[in-house]
């Protein structure tokens, strides 16, 4: 046992570190069995099991480990379940897509595993030098995965921009992050918390706050720093787009409450206004260019863009009712948003790329289940009452009211009715118009449960939203705790 | 004093150097001139007493990385600077606007704290206060030391993490460059 750890730290690591030896158990499953697919998705698939029944079974603990570097609290325990979900539903999309571009499973699993490790850490992470490490690991998976179509030249496209806009702004983020550093002497949160409590604000602080939201902000893909995603959004090889704009933005949304609400609550008046500016910006021209876009990926992209935008109030809002709010919110876009990506995912075949909006044609004559489960996604993307879009949008409007914002509350509603037209002309070209050539559509096994689960999630949350509406709050009241604690060591 | 002289004609150099790397129009100028900046950085590591890092500065950056970038340069065969990137759909005036944008907001931050606040405040603190190393004889070795010891008992867990991080970049290397897996 190394000086200063008990076998509690390790205890509490317990997800991780199994993650960890199933990500590389997948790697020598494929070595041992080139030619059986299955053996690797079912090794992947158990290494997430595990791993999620691990981080369920530490529901309600509440303590830091590893010296105060990681906290296992029910905020990141929250965000762990998001992420291991999303993680589940991407593999379950991935087999059927990966025959037809033809391209080899195994290192593929690993990345998704590995990008899932990293995930893991930026939930519970805090202290600065581990959220930056969880988020590398993260990005450098998704670097890679990005590419992984090497004939594609989209694909190579995809991944160039996203390592190089990526390297750029990691370099910006990394730079705040040192002069937070340099100002505070420590990179611990509750640590930093402390040191900036006397309220005096300095340029250097400023210049560093700005360079950390700027770094964030093209994390979660805020305009203006979202020029790269749709891209690499399109490019992408569909379940990595879908894991990129669902695992990627929740990990780095639990960095981003983590790191301002925890670390900085002494500037809050600062990088509220910074991120008022930046929610009312980026959901604004997420919705407006989403419009008229006619490929599905890229206008799911700039959704997801205008998605994160009203996440970002619950940010702003900076209460625990904000920060309840962007916990159901990101739960319930796990479900609509996958599901989205799960249906575009099945349209690639072997004649068909089926990332147009021409290829949904018909839809509904071919295969009737998955333009009623794509009805439902659209339909909670849009925020329509029955689904659980609908109740991810009244609480952050009630967040948004609370706290006083009234102004951001009103562009959010405004915006949420922009978002319907696109929404709707998914619908209509799956009903209204004719069905166009092309060979069957099939739906594989893993898919179709990924399809079920999804529906089940974007329903489910929305008729009986309790369950949710709890665990948020438990983790929101949580939050916070572990770095005060941290903070008195 | 002489550590503030030493301090900007450092930071003086760094940053020239650093211009001079991007703006250089041959490729293999601007590895040079990234090898001098390098060293230049080493160098300000060994006035801040971190005699570890500054070695490790030179073996592994001026040495190991350049070496490659070389490689890259030699194998490229950059003889002249690729021809400007012009994309027709492309507006310059919108990330000018924006960066205008960004700068002013930075400036009225700034303004604003000066002029609300008496000044800039810096707490001290930081790890080594309670390692056990506080007091002992040889600097470079006790440098290295503690440098050892915080690695593996306080940062155990980010380091561990480090190394899947590197063992990802590995396997992506391969994945990206092997024409047939």
């Amino acid at each position: 046992m190394p000086a200063g750890f008990t076998a509690a730290d390790f205890y509490y690591l317990l997800p991780e570190l199994l993650l960890t030896g199933g990500a590389l158990l997948v790697l020598v499953v494929d070595l041992l069995f080139p030619r059986r697919e299955e053996a690797t998705l079912g090794m992947t698939l158990l290494t997430l099991a595990v791993t999620g029944a691990a981080v369920v079974g530490f529901t309600g603990v509440d303590t830091t480990i590893s010296a105060g570097l990681l906290a296992v609290d029910g905020f990141a325990t929250f965000f762990k379940v998001i992420v291991i979900v999303s993680a589940l539903l991407t593999v379950l999309m991935s087999p059927s897509y990966l025959r037809v571009e033809a391209v080899r499973a195994g290192e593929y699993y690993f990345l998704i595993l590995c990008a899932t490790l990293g995930m893991l850490f930026m939930a519970s992470g805090i202290d600065l030098i581990t959220l930056f490490i969880g988020l590398e690991t993260m990005a450098i998976s998704f670097y890679i995965l990005a590419g992984y179509l090497k004939p594609n030249q989209r694909s190579n496209e995809a991944s160039v921009k996203y390592f190089l806009l990526g390297a750029f702004s990691l370099g910006i983020l990394l730079y705040g992050m040192s002069l937070f550093y340099g100002a505070t002497g420590t990179t611990s949160l509750g640590g930093m918390a402390e040191a900036l409590a006397g309220g005096e604000r300095s340029l250097m602080l400023s210049l560093a706050l700005v360079l950390l939201v700027a770094g964030m902000g093209f994390k979660i893909a805020a305009v203006p720093f979202h020029m790269w995603a749709p891209d690499v959004y399109e490019g992408a090889p569909t379940p990595v787009t879908a894991y990129l704009s669902v695992g990627s933005k929740a990990a780095s949304f639990a960095m981003i409450l983590r790191i301002f609400i925890e670390g900085l609550p002494s500037l809050v008046a600062d990088w509220q206004l910074l991120f008022w500016v930046l929610a009312a910006v980026t959901m604004t021209v997420g919705n407006i260019a989403a419009i008229t876009q006619s490929n599905i990926k890229r206008m799911l992209a700039y959704s997801s863009i205008a998605h994160a935008g009203y996440i970002l109030i619950g940010v702003v809002a900076a209460t625990e009712r904000g920060v309840a709010a962007a916990l159901v919110y990101l739960w319930v876009y796990v479900f609509m948003q996958l599901g989205a990506f799960a249906v575009v995912a099945m349209l690639r075949r072997q004649d068909v790329i089926g990332d147009e909006l021409k290829d949904l044609s018909g839809l509904y004559l071919r295969k009737p289940f998955a333009a009623v489960a794509m009805l439902i996604f659209m339909l909670s993307l849009g925020g329509i009452p029955p689904t659980a879009g609908f109740m991810g949008k009244l609480w952050l409007f009630g967040a948004a009211i609370e706290s006083g914002f009234v102004w951001l509350a009103v562009i959010f509603v405004v915006n949420s009715v922009i978002s319907l037209y696109y929404y709707y002309r998914v619908i209509v070209f799956m009903w209204l118009k004719d069905e166009t050539a092309g060979s069957d559509i099939v739906i594989s096994p893993a898919m179709a449960t990924a399809l079920v689960i999804a529906v089940v999630g974007s329903l489910l949350f929305g008729v009986y939203p309790q369950v949710l509406f709890d665990h948020a709050q438990i983790a929101a009241d949580m939050f916070g705790s572990a770095v005060s604690t941290a903070a008195l060591r | 004093m002489a550590e503030a002289i030493v301090f900007w004609t450092l930071a003086v150099l760094i940053l020239g150097l650093g211009i001079a790397v991007i703006s250089a129009r041959s490729a293999v100028h601007s590895v040079l001139f990234l090898v001098v900046n390098f060293l230049l950085v080493a160098v300000l590591y060994v006035t801040l007493n971190a005699e570890f890092v500054a070695v490790i500065q030179v073996l592994v950056y001026a040495g190991g990385i350049v070496v490659l970038y070389l490689f890259v340069v030699m194998l490229v065969n950059l003889k002249k600077a690729p021809e400007r990137y012009a994309d027709p759909r492309r507006v310059p005036w919108t990330g000018t606007l924006l960066a205008g944008a960004v700068l002013a907001e930075v400036i009225a931050i700034g303004v604003y704290s000066t002029v609300s606040s008496d000044g800039a405040a810096a707490t001290g603190g930081g790890l080594g206060a309670d390692t056990p190393f506080s007091d002992c004889g040889s600097l470079v070795s006790c440098n290295t030391e503690q440098l050892g010891w915080v690695l593996y008992t306080s940062y155990l867990i980010p380091f561990e993490l480090a190394s899947m991080l590197l063992l990802v970049a590995m396997i992506g290397a391969i994945v990206l460059a092997k024409r047939h897996l």
